[in-house]
């Protein structure tokens, strides 16, 4: 069933230890004008190993963004803590830009992220002129245009961005963020504004990229497609916090918690009936207790959770905050009493 | 015979610079029915809807035929015109963001069509407003909001609300659902699926997701570079794609489950052609992954591809047994306008154009029902003629190709009010073959 070639050193056991660790990370945001802070992310573990390529999926407003930029020294943290390659994330200017260098950013619109009035070799070696790059900066920006699929590089060098299409533009952005030679990037929805057809390019760029360099990926999409196409795990994260996680094949093809469930069912391809859930993600500085996801679960409003007995605990009982590790892992009061009932009979 | 709701006939529009954005392009659609467009940017998907309703900016060219319920829209005046938009045929637009007033409220922005149109009062303006947005599933108080006080899925609602405000027969939704996150994306695709089929609309819906289309409409044609190059019901189309654009645009969005696309994205190399310099031959030739080497100076017609089906590509085997007769059948439902580039004359001499012979250069422009007749004789297809003449022909034909239906007097007036800005187009499209 999950018997999927795997690249790399993905899945090799034992797990290798994280290259990116998140720890009961929050992040707060102050509220306006004496309304309660937002609660962007509010406690999340999360692993990014060596070579792995992590999808973190959620609607808009879940916080999945915010996650990513903090995992990044790009927004203080409130608590909890970030580790990279064993030692804790050290704000302090001089760190944060070694940081940097290591873990790169992958923005979401290429049109925006480019500088329009520089060139294509000035956007890629920008990198390498901050971090006094001592070699040969040239070679160095001709190889990580090769590497991004822009070849021959030197035909790019004096472009302006308006002279490429929006494939080549998400390449150069992604040319700029490899340039470095990092060991991780996190892509902030590396495809949203590509077309069909080089989407699959791009993906199949960002697969090649582990392969070749064993680039550790985190990609924050809303898009499940993607994640079956390239990530190996998949956090699927709702109001600030992760509700389900694991491996792609387990999550997306056997989703556990009502959420992915009902994200899965609407896709256009998905088999029975779609869970079309009603309204939108409450507002994050107004957290519901108990399971944040009971107001909109389908579960528990077709009566299925006050049947297993747990419907009280879905509305005043709150779920702990899902491990890093690679198993699959669900906060639901629903599916952890399905499965201790299983576990008894 | 009643007219189809909406009937486009050899539509070509070019920009001011010189783009050619849409090339020919024939469809229909009935009441009731929901036809998907896909593409991806720039193939001119957008283009043919604003011209549809005649939005195109100034100095844009524009021949052919666009009959609503039997009237042709190119050649309204100027008043019906705006009575037939909103009332007639309406358009939720991209991008809901942009396309509202940030600076009014949201029911004043739906009242504003209901009292231009209906000559309403300002009570039954408002009255209507609050219908409208129950209808579209957003409580009536929301009217006063303003759009930034509403989610993206919310002012999608709202311009939804907006394109039913005069109750009109086609709606055309361009990318209505883009950029909305999926479940809103299912919360809008159910909407617009319960309204068309409660108020009998025909639909035009506009995307780059294929998924989205076969799932929600009943036919689809695939653009590419301005032209139809396949179209059929919608999930024959999605499952089993003819033309190799179609296939790539399927298979872009993976099916979840799917171990073919596990670590296996699949894209399709190069980018969209640009219109202002389309390549010689099918457009498609240099991204094609089972190119032949006459598809760099062929240019392809539309062609039967099973049962409801066409696909405009050199590949496609002709069923046997499609003699000229079904041929003109599969014609009659959209007329491929630019396929008698590649006809050779011997061919279309001995076609059905008697009837056009007087008309000038009828070599050229009889070959327009020529997909049947290729499949009639189909050994005359790969004939190569020279790429500046195939080019030039088939324009001419595009051009000239709505006589060859000849169907409503009128249509066939304006077709030859047009035909004597052919040649320009043909020159101008033909400016980046070598």
């Amino acid at each position: 069933m999950t018997a999927t070639p795997r690249a790399a050193s993905a899945a090799s056991p034992p797990a290798p230890a994280p290259l990116l660790s998140a720890q009961q990370l929050h992040v707060a945001f102050p509220g306006r004008h004496g309304a309660p802070p937002v609660r962007a992310v509010d406690g999340v573990d999360l692993d990014i190993r060596p070579g792995e390529i992590v999808a973190l999926v959620g609607e808009s407003g879940c916080g999945k963004t915010t996650l990513a930029r903090s995992l990044l020294g790009l927004v203080p943290t409130s608590s909890g803590r970030v580790t990279f390659a064993g030692s804790p994330l050290d704000y302090a200017p001089r760190a944060l830009k070694s940081y940097r260098r290591r873990a790169q950013l992958v923005l979401q619109d290429p049109s925006g992220s480019l500088n329009p009035r520089h060139t294509v070799y000035d956007a890629v070696a920008e990198g390498l002129r901050i971090h006094r790059y001592p070699g040969d900066e040239r070679t160095a920006v001709a190889g990580a245009l090769a590497r991004a699929g822009l070849r021959p590089p030197e035909r790019f060098f004096l472009r302006y961005p308006h002279q490429l299409s929006g494939g080549q533009r998400q390449r150069v952005v992604i040319a700029g963020a490899l340039v470095l030679e990092p060991e991780l990037v996190v892509a902030d929805e590396p495809v949203a504004s590509l077309d069909a057809s080089v989407r699959g390019e791009i993906l199949a760029l960002l697969l090649r990229l582990r392969t070749e360099l064993g680039l550790a990926a985190l990609v924050v999409t809303h898009d499940l497609g993607l994640a079956w196409n390239i990530a190996d795990r998949v956090a699927v994260m709702y109001l600030g916090r992760i509700v389900e996680t694991g491996e792609v094949e387990q999550v997306l093809t056997a989703p556990r918690h009502p959420y992915t469930r009902a994200l899965l069912s609407v896709l256009p391809e998905a088999p029975g009936e779609p869970v079309v859930l009603t309204g939108e993600p409450p507002d994050p500085s107004r957290v519901p207790s108990g399971c944040r996801f009971h107001a909109r679960c389908q579960v528990l409003a077709s009566g299925e959770a006050a049947r297993a007995g747990v419907a009280d605990a879905c509305r005043t009982e709150e779920l702990p905050v899902l491990g890093a590790g690679t198993g699959t892992q669900v906060a639901c009061h629903w599916v952890r009493a399905k499965a201790a009932r299983a576990g008894a009979g | 015979m009643k007219p189809s709701l909406l009937d486009v006939r050899n539509l070509e529009v070019t920009y001011p610079g010189g783009a050619a954005a849409v090339r020919g392009v024939s469809l229909a659609l009935d009441a009731g029915q929901k036809l998907g467009i896909a593409g991806e940017s720039g193939c001119g998907k957008s283009t043919l809807a604003l011209a549809l309703l005649r939005l195109l900016p100034p100095g844009t060219r524009v021949t052919g035929e666009v009959l609503l319920d039997g009237e042709d829209v190119l050649a309204m005046k100027w008043g019906r015109l705006r009575a037939v938009r909103w009332a007639g045929a309406s358009i939720v637009f991209q991008g809901a963001m942009h396309s509202l007033n940030a600076v009014h409220r949201v029911g004043d922005q739906i009242a504003e069509p209901v009292l231009l149109h209906s000559g309403a009062t300002p009570a039954a303006a408002r009255k209507r407003t609050g219908e409208l947005l129950e209808q579209v599933g957003l409580p009536a108080a929301r009217a006063a909001a303003y759009p930034h006080e509403l989610s993206g899925g919310q002012r999608q609602r709202v311009m939804i609300a907006m394109a039913l405000a005069c109750d009109p027969r086609l709606v055309i939704a361009d990318e209505p659902t883009t950029a909305l996150d999926v479940m809103v994306q299912a919360q809008i695709l159910r909407l617009i699926e319960e309204l068309v089929a409660e108020q009998e609309l025909g639909l035009v819906m506009i995307s780059h997701d294929l998924a989205v289309l076969a799932d929600t409409c009943d036919r689809l044609a695939v653009m590419y570079a301005g032209r139809v190059v396949e179209e059929g019901p919608a999930r024959d189309v999605y499952e089993d794609a003819r033309h190799p654009y179609g296939r790539a645009l399927s298979a872009a969005f993976p099916r979840i489950g799917d171990p073919a696309a596990r670590f296996a994205p699949r894209g399709l190399p190069g980018d969209p052609p640009d219109p202002a310099g389309l390549p010689p031959g099918c457009t498609f030739h240099p991204r094609c992954p089972v190119a032949l080497d006459t598809c760099g100076s062929q240019d392809q017609p539309l062609r039967d591809a099973g049962p409801g089906r066409r696909a405009a590509c050199v590949r496609v085997e002709v069923p046997v047994g499609a003699g000229p007769g079904a041929g003109a059948g599969a014609g009659a439902w959209e007329r491929p306008g630019t396929d008698a580039g590649q006809m050779p004359p011997s061919a279309v001499l001995t076609a059905d154009g008697s009837t056009r012979a007087g008309r000038d250069d009828g070599s050229a422009r009889v070959g327009a029902d020529g997909s049947a007749r290729a499949g009639a004789d189909g050994s005359a297809l790969p004939r190569t003629d020279g790429p500046a003449q195939a080019v030039a022909d088939g324009s001419v034909c595009a051009a000239a190709g709505g006589s060859a239906r000849a169907v409503p007097d009128a249509g066939a007036a304006v077709v030859s009010e047009y035909e004597d800005g052919a040649p320009a187009a043909v020159s101008e499209s033909g400016g980046g073959t070598p």
